[in-house]
């Protein structure tokens, strides 16, 4: 199990990095220019993301600096001892469905804290990356058709947000043990 | 929704900081996570125009229809009421393989365009329909192959291996996405379509106020 997903860790990118543009040449596509033309857009994506990043980045470090967050993380700790797992990543299982930016945040306030290599970096990485911002895609998506009974669907989002939070954490305790 | 975390964020660790005697600490660090959000926002340029590039490469090459056309079985099978050549089942494709290479900007998009396709076969257009609820599920837990965000993330923080979350990240998302699938499933059995309106007062309502909030989709 270990083996192989470190297997997958480490080759993913580099046999993408490989195969796309050995597939588009075999396809007559010019690959530099379609690089440098996509590539455009990262540097206004990035940028864009700053004003969300910054508005989250000071409401989640001065909830930490308080003390506030200690608190909430004290109040669950006991029941997360038992399973072993760090009681840090309980708010970021909250965060995550109802703020893309709220989470990244908290997620890059975990890695900073306690060092991206460390299990809590690790499981943080992984539950930000394995699910989207349910609330998000709901408002846009229904909101985009003006659908205004959404029925069941917000129950499956969060559904699938909490068994990928559990998923995540079950994973890394697995791997990185 | 959005609006009232980010406040009460604020609010509580102003009046718990009050009580401690942490107000100092508290306003230093305000300036601290604003300066961390830009030095990080800094740090996803490179990986950004890097990726975003290849990603180009793999669309002009047509990988996007590729996949698309490779995922129709399973869409087939997964929006069993939506008609074979209904043009919504080319942007479901469509979604679910730009979500799958992560190209966010172009998967939302797709899905808002299958989303008005799908609104065409409703017959009640303030209701979502079985095969909308599908979409959104495919949508929320969204399979991602390589978090470029998250990978970046973790070099800025000078990280030994960066991609070492790669394998976790795809077997965790994936087990999220046969979950979303599974209770899809079990909710379109379960609940006919006439008692909706009856039932669902509640998760409209709270939808409806998260409206007009315009968050960073997490899939950049």
């Amino acid at each position: 199990m270990y083996e192989f997903v470190s297997m997958l860790s480490i080759w993913a990118i580099p046999m993408m990095i490989v195969f796309i543009p050995l597939y588009a040449a075999f396809h007559k596509v010019p690959v530099y220019e379609s690089f440098v033309d996509g590539a455009k857009g990262g540097f206004d994506t990035a940028i864009q993301i700053i004003p969300h990043l910054v508005g989250m980045m000071v409401a989640i470090s001065m909830f930490r600096a308080s003390g506030a967050m200690e608190l909430m993380v004290q109040a669950i700790r006991p029941l997360f001892d038992i399973l072993g797992i760090p009681s840090e990543v309980l708010p970021l299982g909250a965060l995550r469905p109802l703020t893309g930016a709220g989470s990244l945040a908290y997620t890059t306030e975990l890695i900073k804290t306690y060092g991206p290599d460390s299990m809590i970096g690790r499981i943080a990485s992984t539950i930000q990356g394995s699910t989207d911002t349910t609330l998000y895609v709901l408002t846009v998506y229904f909101g985009a058709i003006g659908i205004r009974k959404t029925r069941y669907a917000l129950k499956v989002g969060l559904f699938s947000d909490l068994v990928g939070f559990a998923a995540a954490i079950a994973i890394c305790l697995l791997i990185f043990a | 929704m959005v609006n009232w975390i980010w406040l009460l964020l604020i609010v509580i660790s102003i009046v718990f900081a009050a009580a401690t005697g942490k107000v100092e600490a508290v306003t230093e660090a305000a300036f601290d996570g604003a300066k961390t959000g830009v030095t990080v926002s800094f740090g996803l340029i490179s990986i950004l125009v890097f990726w975003l590039g290849m990603m180009r490469i793999g669309e002009d090459a047509g990988l996007l229809a590729k996949l698309a056309r490779l995922l129709g079985p399973l869409v087939r099978f997964l929006f069993p009421d939506v008609p074979r050549n209904h043009p919504a089942m080319g942007y479901i494709m469509t979604n679910m393989s730009a979500n799958i290479l992560g190209l966010g900007n172009a998967a939302t998009p797709m899905g808002i365009k299958a989303m008005q396709e799908l609104q065409k076969l409703n017959p009640d257009k303030d209701t979502a329909t079985p095969a909308m609820c599908t979409l959104l599920a495919l949508n929320t837990s969204s399979i991602t192959l390589i978090p470029t965000t998250l990978i970046a993330i973790r070099m800025n923080f000078g990280s030994a291996h960066p991609a070492e979350i790669v394998g976790t990240t795809l077997i965790a998302t994936a087990i999220a996405t046969v979950a979303a699938i599974l209770a899809d499933r079990w909710f379109r059995r379960r609940v006919p379509p006439h008692q909706l309106a009856i039932n669902n007062t509640s998760a409209s309502n709270r939808s409806g106020a998260a409206g007009g909030s315009k968050e960073v989709n997490s899939g950049v």
